[in-house]
């Protein structure tokens, strides 16, 4: 009885060892494939130089560029927002209050909401209505009531208002209770403990989460689609309303709509590696961060 | 002597004065920012609908699409001189990837996350644990680039079917960003399990695996549930991955290696080329508005199942 028991369980064991093993496949067969691929066609010239012949030649500094641009409007927008609310959620507001529930229920629900509908929203809010309505007040003609660069990245930073708010809400959590009671007996007042001595604590926390929207800010291409990303431009953005080109929407057009996808294959599998290659150097900076503070956390108590 | 001590005593109630004013006007900030979720969510919900109401409200539009139509044809053929938009195609389409994906997904991570939290030893979880997080970080993007360039070869030559991008192949690649969700909701709550059940369970002498299986795993599975509810929602949400490795053609049946549309695909794939204000424009935004309301449904859902774990564990305690 004992031994049946025990080879069952064995069995078992090693169906979730194998479930385990298949989820390192799948990230080593889809990371490696693209490394194998992508990785000869990565030059100075491919990362410096406009796509030429139809995408056929040339590099994809405009999509790096336009990215770039994106991210940083993005996490201009999104950073004190999110901050902010954490830091009410967690230094000011009563945990039970209705406001607070309320606060908390919005921010899951948003990092529920399909990236598509973020896309809708951009374009029904920002673009048909506070783009529309801005040309009409001012007079001009279709300036802002356009996808660009400005609304595209505040569709974005929406998106990530809830990845900001719950990891700055974790660095809070992080600080002990001891170091604010110390600073408050010490004649300081609220405000000033926040930005004196838990903001400070907190800021590593803060970062990883600064750092993890801006990955997936980069890496969405659903919300940007019809808010400003563009097929091809002959120039960079230079000003808000500029459209621009972008690494994820440029795999997508790359990838779906080339006349000639043999001829396109090296280049599409560059852009794929530069864009995986940013987006996990970010997610590893984040992941690593994060875990020496949680040791740091660990030890402090 | 005097008159200076007064005027020091006075600067520095001043100084006061002024300090808090300015530290009144941040709070002030910190408290309106906090409302910015809240306002967003309302935004998204009012300015969704605001476009997709024409379907139910005006005359004209709802000749060519109100909700009768939507479900009294199989239709879904958006471009043409007489468009039909038959919303059962797609929403089957939706069904038969997002079924593929959770088939997959869940034995997958919930195996994993019992791997992870009950059998793996300490230093080969501080490896796990980031390996799942760098699966969720890859963009979705980069998954369907990956589903439509190498996946649908592959399977093509295992299965020998007529059409190379299909239900299967956009299952599978939707299971790879569903399953990091799961896993990590799964494993965390296998975690939030107290040792002291699983010691209790161990004295009485049952096996590592009956003890993980009984007592853990009953014990979590509110949370389990949820991971996978929201694994649900992000999967009918999921856009690029269907997109790029679905096919995108809107064939009504059952077969899984039939090409397929979904809700998500067809507002990327139409929204691009519709006239503002058209039929087919509100009908697109109906859509998202349907997908927005159900998100938030299966969050709530989500939500409640995890607020029944924490109950089940605070009483146990």
């Amino acid at each position: 009885m004992k031994i049946k028991a025990s080879l069952i369980g064995s069995f078992f064991t090693g169906l979730t060892l194998l479930a385990m093993l298949i989820i390192l496949a799948i990230l080593f067969i889809i990371v490696g494939n693209i490394l194998w691929h992508g990785h000869q066609i990565i030059s100075w010239e491919f990362i410096s130089q406009a796509p030429r012949e139809g995408m056929t030649a040339g590099g994809i500094f405009p999509a790096i560029f336009g990215t770039v641009a994106l991210v940083l409007l993005m996490i201009i927008a999104v950073l004190p927002a999110g901050v902010m609310t954490a830091i009410y959620l967690h230094e000011y507001a009563k945990t039970d209050s209705i406001l607070t529930k309320t606060i908390r229920y919005a921010v899951n629900n948003l990092a529920g909401v399909p990236s598509i509908v973020f896309g809708l929203f951009g374009l029904g809010f920002f673009i048909q209505f506070i783009g529309v309505g801005m040309d009409k007040s001012l007079g001009l003609e279709a300036v802002w009531g356009q996808p660009c660069i400005m609304w595209a990245a505040l569709t974005l930073a929406l998106l990530n208002l809830p990845v900001v708010v719950v990891s700055s809400e974790e660095a809070l959590r992080a600080v002990p209770k001891e170091t604010r009671e110390a600073s408050l007996a010490l004649g300081a007042t609220k405000w000033q403990t926040i930005r004196r001595i838990v903001l400070p604590q907190a800021l590593p926390g803060i970062l990883t989460g600064a750092i993890l929207s801006i990955s997936r800010g980069a890496g969405e291409v659903a919300p940007i689609m019809f808010t400003g990303a563009a097929y091809f431009l002959p120039y960079l953005p230079h000003k808000p309303t500029d459209q621009f080109m972008e690494l994820g929407y440029h795999v997508y057009v790359m990838a779906t709509q080339s006349p000639d996808v043999e001829a396109t294959k090296p280049i599409l599998y560059g852009t794929v590696l530069i864009l995986l290659i940013l987006t996990l150097l970010l997610n590893f900076v984040a992941i690593f961060i994060r875990s020496k503070v949680r040791r740091q956390m660990r030890q402090s108590y | 002597m005097e008159i200076t001590e007064k005027k020091s005593q006075l600067e520095s109630i001043s100084l006061k004065k002024r300090f808090r004013l300015s530290e009144y006007i941040i709070e002030k900030i910190i408290f309106l920012s906090s409302f910015l979720a809240i306002l967003g969510v309302v935004l998204i919900f009012v300015f969704v609908f605001r476009e997709a109401l024409p379907v139910l409200t005006n005359p004209e539009v709802k000749k060519e699409a109100s909700l009768k139509l939507f479900f009294s044809t199989t239709i879904w053929q958006p471009v043409s001189d007489l468009p039909r938009y038959g919303f059962i195609p797609i929403i089957v389409g939706t069904l038969k990837v997002v079924l593929v994906a959770l088939f997959i997904s869940i034995p997958v991570s919930v195996g994993a996350a019992i791997y992870t939290s009950e059998f793996a030893p300490l230093r080969i979880k501080e490896y796990i644990k980031p390996a799942a997080e760098i699966l969720a970080g890859i963009p979705s993007v980069v998954l369907g680039f990956f589903a439509l360039m190498v996946m649908a070869s592959f399977f093509q030559g295992i299965f020998h079917y007529t059409m190379r991008l299909n239900a299967l192949n956009a299952g599978v690649a939707l299971s790879f960003a569903i399953i990091p969700v799961i896993y990590s909701i799964a494993e965390d709550s296998l975690n939030s399990v107290p040792r002291s059940l699983k010691e209790a369970s161990l004295a009485l002498g049952a096996n590592r695996w009956q003890t993980a299986s009984r007592v853990s795993l009953s014990v979590a599975m509110p949370g389990i549930l949820a991971g996978i509810i929201l694994g649900l929602g992000r999967a009918v949400g999921e856009t690029m991955i269907v997109l790029m490795a679905s096919g995108n053609a809107s064939i009504l049946s059952a077969n899984i290696f039939d090409s397929v549309r979904t809700m998500s695909a067809t507002i990327a794939a139409e929204l691009g080329e519709v006239v503002n204000g058209s039929a087919h424009y509100s009908v697109l935004f109906f859509i998202g508005a349907s997908l927005f309301v159900f998100t938030l449904l299966i969050n709530s859902l989500a939500h409640l199942t995890v607020g029944r774990l924490q109950r089940k564990l605070a009483g146990k305690i």
